[in-house]
């Protein structure tokens, strides 16, 4: 096995999806890269004082602002006149990208820094406690949108995240996931490859806050896709240019291993509300196999 | 060279003679002149840095972290409100260890809104690990910004500085300023070298999560560096005078504090004013001072102790407010003599100037007089009572 700049140590829980796409992600960058990590579970738990897991440049300010540092960080590469040679990572999770760090990101993306945003998206606020996101699906169980005998828990289906992103006119974008290794690890690689902001969104199981069994993450990813609920496209200059396609598997296999949706198992009408989710993303995004025609190699 | 400079300006161009490689702003009135200044400066190839614009005062704050944090000298201004939405940042970056300058344009807070000059904004600050210097007038603005860098970016302190000014009074006033040559600043200002920065040739690991085995020595840390720029201010003043010919103190500086029998503690451009009040009263025989504070922090309490412990009274001007408790510089100067064995036999306090009410002589002139009769606590100076009787029954 090669070397990693994300190091083992770290104090992530068992099966987190979060610590296996941030590993694919900063090995597929390489070393000569500068990573502004949000606050959340990634910055917790790999970097306790006084270690670190990280083998590459790496910096911690708020929950909010990595977008932010990361512009001041590129512009004084720049300034340094390297800018052709370090690549600019800011990442975070869903809560530090979509809610309460959208603005800074959005900022990011509208002044043109050459830098590749990585949400890590679990889909809720796991380093508090499975709190809702703005990333959180409809219907999810969350500690702040818990499913009760009034309510089915999350009323809100995802931002549109990546939509938001392409918005600004931005040179790449594109969804991932933990379950897609190597796909990951291409999109990473052809978005350093282009100048000015970049936005890629990782689809990252968490055992703890989907309870989840910690050998499913792959499995759990996979099906997120493999449903249609987790499309995974690429964007350049505003248009798709790619998409995964599948042969879509009812949501219900994608629900029902994971305890946040445990209590619409017997909702029948919920699911159907959430296959509809699906169904309209596999229209959207063409995501469903023709006869035939092949599966995208390349996705 | 002796020019006739707008206040805003004149940083601008002392900004500028410090050659900062990344400026990060987001307007707010009255800072704006600055960071307008600046963008022409770059735009018209003057001054080789990046200027980026942001979309808040909380990214200009976070922007100028993350420069600073690769070793690029950088620098960023604001006022008020702007503040107020940069504290969480300023509270990191001092707590990261990161020589980031700024300037302050001091400026009342809202609500209600009001864009004219007190301390509410910056003195609210001063919990935040930041050096606080303040400027009397334009030219020691300009100067402070000098001392600012060199003292920020040295290596046994490596602290964000402040340079509050007062907003419109200095920002917006025009003074006769000495400016510097590039070559005397260059000679003061060596180029930034950090200890640590973002490096792909040396990795490490910036901002970790520290736990309790740790983190109190973090802040004890920070804490014996303000003690530590208490001694290293009046040696850097000395190199700076050596160079630019003006003397400072730079922790404190005392006016006709010598024999007075009264004396008024101050701190901005009100100083000023009183200075030409002390010369009026002297000149009809009243022992009358100043001591102006430049450095609230760190805060000089021996300097202070030394200057006004033989000063029978006592008067602390406040430009600001602790609701609910003593003004804030005027339970600081207490502070510095408790348990002391010489202290004044009268400390006085009184709010002036709040949201740009304008500190006239008369106000100043009411202030050693009321310092004839009892001690004082947190009395309002040109307070207009008829505006208080409305009443909602």
């Amino acid at each position: 096995m090669s070397k990693t700049l994300f190091n083992s140590g770290h104090t992530a829980c068992a099966g987190c999806g979060q610590s296996l796409a941030a590993r694919l992600v900063i090995d597929a960058a390489g070393p000569n890269t500068i990573v502004v990590n949000n606050t959340g579970c990634l910055e917790v738990f790999s970097t306790k004082y006084p270690e670190t897991s990280w083998g590459v440049p790496w910096i911690h300010s708020l929950f909010e602002n990595a977008a932010a540092v990361a512009s001041g960080v590129e512009s004084a590469v720049k300034y340094l006149g390297k800018g052709d040679q370090i690549n600019i990572i800011a990442q975070g999770g869903d809560g530090g990208t979509a809610d309460i760090g959208l603005q800074a990101l959005s900022g990011m993306l509208e002044r043109g820094h050459n830098i590749l945003y990585v949400c890590y998206d679990n889909e809720a606020y796991m380093n508090t406690g499975v709190q809702r996101s703005g990333l959180t699906p409809f219907d999810t169980n969350t500690t702040t949108s818990p499913a009760g005998s009034a309510s089915f828990g999350n009323l809100r289906p995802k931002k549109p995240m990546p939509e938001i992103a392409n918005a600004h006119g931005i040179p790449y974008v594109a969804t991932a996931s933990a379950g897609f290794a190597q796909d990951l690890q291409r999109k990473v690689k052809k978005a350093l490859s282009l100048k000015g902001p970049k936005y890629i969104q990782v689809h990252v199981p968490c055992p703890l806050g989907w309870r989840h069994e910690t050998n499913l993450t792959i499995q759990v990813a996979k099906l997120a896709v493999e449903t249609g609920l987790y499309p995974l496209v690429e964007y350049e200059n505003g248009i798709i240019s790619a998409r995964r396609q599948i042969t879509p598997k009812p949501v219900e296999e994608y629900l029902k291993v994971q305890g946040r949706f445990k209590h619409l198992l017997k909702n029948p009408e919920e699911i159907k509300k959430i296959q509809e989710i699906a169904d309209n993303n596999i229209k959207k995004y063409g995501l469903k196999v023709e006869p035939q025609q092949q599966v995208n190699p390349s996705a | 060279m002796k020019e006739f400079l707008e206040g805003s300006k004149a940083i601008a161009e002392i900004v500028k003679l410090c050659k900062p490689g990344v400026i990060s702003a987001y307007p707010i009135t009255p800072q704006t002149h600055i960071v307008e200044g600046l963008a022409q400066i770059v735009a018209d190839g003057k001054l080789n840095a990046q200027f980026v614009n942001v979309e808040s005062e909380h990214s200009a704050a976070s922007t100028v972290l993350g420069s600073v944090a690769c070793g690029v000298r950088s620098y960023t201004a604001t006022s008020s409100q702007g503040l107020f939405y940069m504290a969480e940042v300023l509270y990191n970056i001092a707590g990261m260890r990161l020589p980031v300058i700024m300037t302050t344009a001091a400026r009342a807070i809202s609500a209600p809104i009001n864009i004219w000059n007190d301390h509410q904004d910056v003195v609210s600050l001063r919990d935040s690990g930041w050096i606080q210097f303040h400027a009397e007038d334009i030219q020691e603005a300009v100067d402070l910004h000098l001392i600012a860098y060199r003292l920020g970016e040295d290596k046994s302190i490596m602290l964000p500085v402040m340079v509050c000014i007062d907003g419109f009074v200095l920002t917006h006033g025009v003074e006769n300023v000495n400016m510097p040559s590039q070559e005397e600043v260059d000679k003061f200002l060596p180029p930034y070298n950090a200890p640590y920065k973002l490096d792909v040739t040396n990795p490490m690991t910036l901002g970790p999560l520290v736990d309790p085995d740790f983190y109190t020595e973090t802040r004890f840390a920070l804490n014996e560096t303000h003690r530590e720029a208490l001694e290293l201010i009046p040696k850097i003043i000395l190199e700076f005078f050596k160079v630019f010919g003006r003397n400072y103190n730079g922790l404190i500086e005392g006016y006709q504090i010598k024999d007075a029998e009264r004396v008024i503690v101050a701190m901005g451009s009100v100083c000023g004013t009183i200075k030409e009040v002390v010369d009026e009263l002297r000149k009809k025989g009243k022992k009358v001072g100043l001591l102006k504070i430049t450095s609230l922090r760190p805060f000089p309490v021996a300097h202070i102790y030394e200057a006004l412990k033989n000063i029978p009274k006592v008067a602390v001007i406040d430009r600001a407010l602790s609701l609910g408790s003593f003004a804030p510089l005027a339970g600081e100067i207490r502070a510095v003599f408790f348990g002391k064995p010489k202290k004044p036999k009268i400390i006085s306090s009184f709010i002036v100037g709040l949201g740009g009410r304008d500190i006239t002589k008369e106000s100043i002139k009411e202030i050693f007089r009321l310092l004839t009769g009892k001690e004082k606590q947190g009395e309002f100076i040109d307070l207009k009572p008829e505006l208080l009787r409305e009443s909602y029954e």
